[in-house]
């Protein structure tokens, strides 16, 4: 009986079929409804980690920078040159996207922020490999896309001929040059050196380069252990051990966040940082959080002259309070670095001298080879054909007392032309081969 | 010679605090026959609410140590007791006589609310608690130390061991567990109350899981993610041990442990590989792990 | 000549309907769906091991595979076409496989689970490991052609996505007579009660191993339409997180029938993709509560939303 009530197999598949295109036409409608955006928005997509391990100390700081200059950017109280409303007049609206999931995720994400929710610009990347996995993409869809923090140097040797995709930051190299640097003018006598990074691209990369500017700057110097704990391990007892083994000195780390903070905390407790003083080239995103924990003498980069390496100036005065204000706690190198994208992005659009709305071809001839003004001083896009900062490198060492906070001392600025490669040298050969054309005056 | 006592001393201190994390794993499994994927969630529930409460405890003035640990252990296993009766009641209750693997999803599923959820309640910053790790110092061997805090972990460990085998070998109720794990629908047959015995279990396995995270949380910094980064090599020490045996857990811990320690003292490069490759090299020679029991197949 | 089943009629016609939408189809559905069809393909091979009984938790490692295939085929051996970097992928895969399966097919249960899990955490850790093919950052793919006909620009998503429907479709025309052999359904048999199955005079290792081989090779296909299409491939393939996945779709859509995983895949996609858009903080525990409603109501995956009267009836 009810024949008629049992699908048979191909009505099974019809409607199998049915839903499939239910959801695909689904897909087209939200297409088509995101496709009346305004006309006098400009709509930024904001890329950075909302979930995981690096949501808190990158992450999450960078968002809540947007934020903060977003806000200001629409208000038009952000100090000179750029205290007009808006960009090229246009209010700015963000979309934020969580960058956990890997690169093939992100490059299916990137997709669907300009091609379904058709943003007109797109600022983001922490991680190197969505840098590397979105940066061909970027150049396809034709959008405008600024990398704020990612550090592998690979990104424009891979790159060829950019147009559309460009970084505001430092890579990598640069970092560990100047920490070479930092050594060998504040302790020259230094034989011993160990390192401790987090086993993946940044730390092995981060490693490598510190390696070979020291076996250049300070041949004498001796490397007596690497450590290699996996990322987000958070324990580090054995690898404090082994180190202790090997008496080091000089401690060099790559490793950033919390990995960072709870490695120093151990390494304090258990009087390896007794023996030896820390290199933390990321350092400086814990410059508000150590409190009593990084002994005195802790040397700090910040990966460029941002958070507390920041400059003083109109907008980096202005950026801290307003932050602060906000967020309660002052910048970190993150933050500074994604406020310096979105100026990026203002400047470009502001100068690109469209009518209306900038394409994004306006966008990216206007900021190729351009000097800014930004939270970090001035910014010349001087690398990679214009498409990457070219920015000094800055290291400090950290003291905190109780009663005064935090403080750097004894901080060293190193020209960006000492620390980066110049155009066209592979950055690891240009090490080995002793830094040609490096100015370091 | 050095080396060798630094691959003693961190091996055990490792394995310590694998054992604290696989206990609870083990327990539910043996009894429940559920791997819960959410054991890493309820490690991060406990790690984040021993390291808020000891950090809202110094932030208020508070100076006694006792106090501070007696607050970790205490929110630790209240915040992942009720987590733990919560999932039972609410979700795992509806699906009992499913499929194993369909458990596992479930458990699965747990584990990604959870996440969202802590974040929600705990934000995306780190925590930090380090004060009761830095109050108990150090013990110096020549250039060698060791932390008292972890010398202490060992020593809860061994406690937490000894309390699980003593309750589950020696107590009425550990024999009625002993019962449920050989054979359930006799056991039922007989009169146990097994849906009772099944709360009972998971709440305590849960708590055991946020002790393990309440006592690490001192050591570490307290992030979204610590959950999922543990379950796995929590998983590869029941695994080799052999599931749903306390003796195996413990075991385990210390044969991976051991492994890791010299690994990372001789060749830091494998350590990456050596939890699986240990894993993977018992599995072959024991396919039921350690101390597993192989189960008769029907026919 | 073989007589088409209506369930097979039906399948070419969702396929050529899928194609051919892929003209009117916005760029960011193109590339998506081929994804999907991409992922499918893994979760089919998840399927068939599920079908005997089986739960992989490192099908990922093939998946890698397949994907580093064709970086490396493109980067290494200058192979650019399509088509062999995917047999390159494919041949690799099942030369492990072969090997790999004369030791899992002895294992069950959550033991399968763990050593497959295993052996794709080392893969993950012999890629982290490799500096010279970019740890964990990874690297690019080449640019590729198929038979000889290169893409234009613009029309590279739309022949991915041809090319992982024509993949798709052979592999499910395949699979539907599989699960009707005499094999195929002897993997049901032994996932209800293998000793009966070795009193019937059928080696159910010699069953498991053959059908764990056909997975790796679906496995493969899959991770090389994902680097094909994405243009990237990284050691997170082969993370265990990315395995956990692939069960998880297989779960949702079910055993049913092999079109079961296509949808799922897609719904999976989808919902993901809206809840990170929507939701970015707070996209995991969307995707925990649909997981957990499905496995409330729908225990048998989404497939029995289309089997259920009929069962009803019977």
């Amino acid at each position: 009986m009810g024949h008629s009530l049992q699908p048979k197999s191909w009505q099974r598949t019809l409607l199998g079929t049915a839903t499939s295109l239910a959801i695909a036409s689904g897909g087209i409608l939200g297409f088509a409804g995101s496709a009346s955006a305004q006309e006098d928005t400009f709509k930024v997509g904001l890329v950075t980690f909302l979930s995981g391990g690096a949501s808190g100390p990158f992450g999450v700081p960078a968002a809540q920078a947007a934020e903060t200059v977003i806000k200001a950017i629409n208000e038009g109280t952000l100090p000179a040159p750029y205290n007009t409303k808006g960009i090229n007049g246009l209010q700015l609206e963000s979309v934020v996207i969580d960058e956990a999931g890997g690169p093939t995720k992100q490059v299916e994400e990137y997709r669907n922020l300009v091609q379904r929710q058709n943003v007109d610009a797109v600022i983001g990347y922490i991680s190197s490999g969505d840098c590397l996995a979105v940066s061909p993409v970027a150049e396809e869809l034709k959008t405008f896309t600024i990398a704020f923090d990612c550090g592998t140097p690979r990104l424009f040797p891979e790159l060829e001929s950019p147009k559309y995709f460009f970084r505001t930051g430092l890579d990598a190299t640069a970092d560990n040059v100047g920490a070479a640097h930092y050594l060998k003018e504040t302790r020259p006598d230094i034989t011993r050196v160990a390192g401790i990074q987090q086993n993946y691209a940044w730390g092995q990369d981060s490693w490598n380069d510190f390696q070979l500017s020291m076996k250049q700057l300070m041949p004498g110097a001796e490397f007596v252990d690497n450590q290699t704990p996996q990322i987000f391990q958070g324990s580090y007892g054995t690898e404090i051990s082994a180190l202790q083994t090997n008496r080091p000195e000089i401690i060099h780390s790559s490793m950033w966040g919390g990995d960072m903070e709870a490695f120093v905390a151990q390494a304090n407790v258990r009087g390896l940082l007794d023996q030896a003083t820390a290199l933390l080239t990321t350092g400086e995103s814990g410059f508000n959080r150590f409190k009593g924990q990084a002994p005195d003498g802790t040397i700090l980069g910040g990966r460029g002259p941002f958070g507390a390496f920041m400059p003083d100036n109109d907008l980096s005065e202005w950026f801290s309070k307003a932050y602060e204000a906000q967020h309660g706690v002052p910048p970190s190198y993150p933050s500074s670095k994604m406020a310096q994208a979105l100026l990026a992005l203002k400047y470009a659009a502001d100068n690109s001298g469209a009518e209306g709305k900038p394409s994004d071809e306006q966008l990216a001839s206007t900021l190729k080879s351009a000097t800014f003004e930004s939270v970090s001083g001035t910014v010349r896009m001087a690398l990679a054909d214009g498409h990457q900062a070219l920015q000094p490198m800055y290291y400090g060492e950290y003291y905190y007392s109780s009663e005064t906070g935090p403080e750097l001392r004894n901080i060293r600025s190193y020209s960006g032309a000492c620390v980066s490669p110049p155009d066209g040298h592979d950055a690891q050969e240009w090490i080995k081969s002793g830094f040609p054309q490096a100015d370091c005056n | 010679m050095l080396t060798i006592w630094a691959i003693l001393i961190d091996g055990l201190i490792y394995a310590s605090w694998l054992f604290l994390v696989a206990a609870g794993l083990t327990v539910i499994y043996g009894v429940m026959r559920i791997l819960n994927m959410a054991h890493g969630s309820l490690y991060a529930l406990g790690a984040y609410a021993s390291a808020s409460s000891i950090g809202w405890y110094y932030a208020n003035g508070g100076d006694q140590l006792w106090i501070a640990f007696a607050l970790l252990a205490g929110c630790a296993i209240v915040i992942g007791a009720i987590a733990g009766l919560i999932m039972e009641r609410g979700v795992l209750r509806l699906m009992y006589g499913r499929d194993e693997v369909l458990m596992l999803i479930v458990t699965f599923a747990l584990l990604l609310i959870l996440e969202d959820l802590m974040k929600l309640a705990w934000g995306t910053t780190p925590y930090f608690a380090y004060q009761p790790y830095a109050a108990l110092g150090r013990f110096n061997f020549g250039v060698l130390s060791v932390s008292g805090y972890q010398i202490m972990v060992i020593g809860v460990s061994v406690v937490v061991g000894a309390i699980l085998w003593f309750w589950l070998e020696r107590t009425r109720t550990g024999k009625i567990l002993r019962s449920i794990i050989h054979d359930r629908e006799v056991s039922e047959a007989m009169g146990v109350n097994v849906r009772r015995m099944f709360t009972m279990t998971f709440v305590i396995g849960a708590g055991l899981g946020a002790i393990a995270g309440g006592f690490t949380a001192p050591i570490i910094s307290v992030v979204p993610g610590i959950g999922v980064e543990v379950i796995v090599v929590a998983f590869a020490v029941v695994v080799t041990g052999g599931l749903g045996s306390i003796t195996g857990a413990a075991i385990g811990a210390l044969i991976v442990g051991l492994a890791r320690a010299a690994s990372i003292h001789t060749m830091p490069q494998l350590e990456l590989f050596i939890i699986y490759a240990v894993m993977a090299s018992v599995l072959i020679f024991r396919p039921n792990g350690l101390f597993g029991q192989a189960t008769a197949r029907k026919i | 000549m073989m007589h088409l089943q209506k369930s097979e009629v039906l399948l070419i016609v969702a396929a050529l309907v899928l194609g051919l939408s892929s003209f009117i189809s916005p760029d960011w559905l193109v590339f998506t769906s081929t994804l999907a069809i991409a992922a499918a393909l893994v979760v089919m091979g998840v399927v068939m091991l599920m079908r005997a009984g089986l739960i992989s938790f490192g099908q990922g490692l093939f998946y890698c595979m397949g994907g580093y295939a064709v970086g490396l085929g493109g980067r290494f051996l200058d192979v650019t076409d399509a088509l062999a970097l995917i047999g390159l992928g494919v041949l690799a895969t099942v030369a492990l496989a072969m090997v790999l399966g004369l030791l899992l097919t002895r294992y069950r249960e959550i033991f399968f689970a763990m050593l497959t899990l295993a052996f794709s955490m080392i893969l993950y850790g012999i890629l982290v490991k490799s500096h010279g093919l970019g740890s964990t950052d990874g690297f690019g793919v080449v640019d590729w052609s198929i038979l000889g006909y290169q893409p234009a620009q613009g029309h590279e998503s739309s022949t991915a996505l041809w090319l992982a429907i024509v993949l798709a479709l052979a592999a499910a025309l395949f699979l539907n007579r599989y699960f009707q052999s005499s094999l195929g359904l002897a993997c049901e048999a032994i996932r209800e009660n293998e000793v009966r199955v070795e009193y019937m005079g059928i080696s159910r290792r010699q069953v498991l191993y053959i059908n764990y081989v056909i997975a790796a090779a679906l496995g493969s296909i899959g991770g090389s339409l994902t680097a094909l299409t994405a243009g990237h491939v990284d050691p997170t393939m082969a993370y265990w997180t990315i395995s956990g996945e692939f069960v998880f779709i297989a779960l949702l859509g079910g055993t049913g029938h092999v079109a079961a995983p296509f949808i799922a895949a897609f719904i999976f996609i989808l919902v993901r993709t809206y809840a990170v858009e929507l939701f970015p903080n707070s996209w995991q525990l969307i995707l925990g509560v649909v997981l957990l409603l499905i496995i409330l109501f729908l225990p048998k995956g989404i497939w029995s939303l289309f089997t259920r009267k009929r069962r009803a009836e019977a």
